[in-house]
């Protein structure tokens, strides 16, 4: 299994725990089968800038932590999280992530999905031929504090801009009203989504299904490996194993870079 | 044996849901191996009068005997009395007083005069802090999740009252566990559906730092699906004996017979 939604935490962030968490999701991850956990690092969570608007001394520092976790760890695989209000920092972020064997970018909250702020960032991830991963509020209905969190039509919006960059809309089970995005996602063929966060709704896995088939899920887990569990359990129930295993890791594996999990097949 | 306590049927006011009635929650059951299910009419936590369901569960249990009743009392309601009479009778595992959804002052003298009654009767009660996540209310769905302060003040009622509370998070049971006497946290059990694994591990720090006795399996079907709860104890750190109490004999302690 590939977790396409995975976090870690470093010395420089806010938790005195943080390498027991870490330690905590490998451990689960090898005993659910995750064989990757394609990870991202708010900055310093919250400690010198805020987790949704890191700032880009914060994001360097959270996104070498994570490549020296990757290179400690053989699977952890790095997404390079960046914040668009400051361009060219995120622009020599990406190339210097990339470099260091990151594969993808990851958009927190920052800067809404829909400004055209967030278009170098997307040229620059059509340009290396890597996905985005976009943290997405379900229906946002109004603004909520500490982010300015964009919801399903607005990064639609921006991957109807961008139609050579596959985008991964984040957390469809994390909170906020997932019928909303499902619906407006349907016709965005570049946007995935992904099935991590706590969620657990009856029939959000079957409308996932029906909105954007199999060839668009990708499994993650985000901070609840255990929802995560959960939702493969159940689609081990309902689905093929061929179709399971592309939501488990094919689609992943085909929107990553070539190589990005080594010679997995 | 795998007992879930916080189970419903029926339909969700506020959204579409396909699986409600009392064989699909037993198909549901089977597929993560829940022996007995706790189980409460969804739609009359939000009706004037919740008790119009209770008959309908009591024929349930009749057909289904894996499924045992949790019938409603609305303290504000004048027959609340006749009905707590009836699941006495029934030897029902508990009855199910959702202040928050009835909008009932939780602290007032109605709900004063039901706990005093059930508890003398050895009738647990059981209420949910919330039924769905609140960043996805619908936009009429304004019923505030239960309050820390809330479950303190109704266990400080009554000396005998024992409460069980689903859909808890951490920070709810912490602030209830620690801001009450052993002697009262003691007669509070919680639900584990709203708890989370790994990375965070709330339900392994709340299984040490709280007590394995105070916790029970339960799932919310049919609005969540059952394998979470199942995925959070198989990835639970903890012995066999705290194991099998979470997974029933602590319910087995907790229910009326």
């Amino acid at each position: 299994m590939i977790d396409v939604h995975a976090h870690f935490y470093h010395p420089a962030g806010g938790r005195p725990d943080w390498a027991e968490r870490n330690q905590s999701r490998l451990d689960a991850g090898d005993r659910i089968g995750v064989r990757w956990h394609v990870a991202s690092i708010l900055g310093s969570w919250g400690r010198t800038s805020p987790t949704y608007f890191p700032s880009p001394a914060d994001l360097s520092i959270a996104n070498d932590a994570l490549v020296r976790l990757a290179a400690q760890h053989g699977r952890i695989r790095g997404y390079v999280a960046v914040n668009p209000n400051f361009t060219a920092h995120a622009l020599t972020e990406i190339d210097r992530g990339l470099a260091a064997g990151m594969i993808g970018i990851k958009l927190a909250a920052s800067r809404r999905a829909t400004d055209p702020l967030l278009d170098p960032i997307a040229e620059a991830a059509r340009n290396q031929g890597v996905p985005v991963l976009h943290h997405v509020w379900q229906h946002r209905r109004r603004e909520w504090p500490g982010q300015e969190a964009s919801d399903g039509a607005e990064l639609t919006a921006l991957a109807r801009r961008h139609p050579a960059v596959p985008f991964i809309l984040a957390h469809i089970g994390g909170g906020g009203d997932w019928l909303h995005t499902l619906a407006v996602v349907r016709p965005a063929a570049n946007v995935f989504v992904d099935l991590s966060g706590s969620g657990v709704d009856a029939g959000m896995l079957e409308r996932c299904l029906a909105a954007v088939g199999v060839e668009r899920l990708l499994w993650g887990a985000d901070l609840t490996l255990c929802t995560g569990l959960a939702k493969y359990r159940y689609l081990e129930r309902i689905l093929s194993a061929a179709d399971l295993d592309r939501i488990a890791r094919r689609n992943a594996m085909a929107i990553f870079p070539a190589g990005a999990f080594g010679d997995d097949r | 044996m795998r007992i879930d306590v916080n189970a419903f049927v029926g339909e969700y006011p506020f959204r579409k849901l396909e699986a409600t009635d009392p064989p699909c929650l037993l198909a549901a059951m089977d597929r993560v191996g829940i022996d007995q299910a706790w189980v409460s009419s969804l739609p009359a936590v939000f009706w004037k009068d919740p008790t119009e369901a209770n008959e309908d569960l009591y024929r349930m249990a009749e057909i289904h005997p894996a499924l045992r009743p949790v019938p409603a009392i609305h303290p504000g309601l004048a027959h609340w009395a006749d009905h707590l009479a009836r699941a006495a009778a029934a030897k029902t595992p508990c009855v199910r007083v959702d202040a928050t959804f009835y909008g009932v002052n939780a602290h007032g003298p109605e709900m004063a005069a039901v706990i005093a009654r059930a508890a003398d009767l050895g009738l647990p009660i059981v209420m949910a802090a919330k039924l769905e996540d609140g960043r996805q209310h619908h936009p009429h769905d304004t019923t505030p999740d239960l309050s820390a302060a809330t479950v303190r003040g109704l266990i400080r009622m009554h000396p005998k009252l024992r409460l069980l509370v689903t859909h808890a998070d951490r920070d709810l049971i912490e602030q209830v566990h620690f801001g009450a006497t052993p002697a009262e946290s003691g007669r509070i059990w919680w639900d584990i559906c709203w708890l989370w694994g790994p990375p965070m591990d709330d339900f392994d720090h709340l299984v040490h730092a709280v007590g394995a006795g105070r916790f029970c399996f339960g799932t919310g079907m049919p609005l969540r699906i059952p394998e979470s709860a199942a995925a959070k104890l198989e990835l639970l750190r903890c012995s066999d004996a705290d194991r099998d109490g979470i997974d029933g004999g602590n319910a087995v302690d907790l229910g009326f017979s």
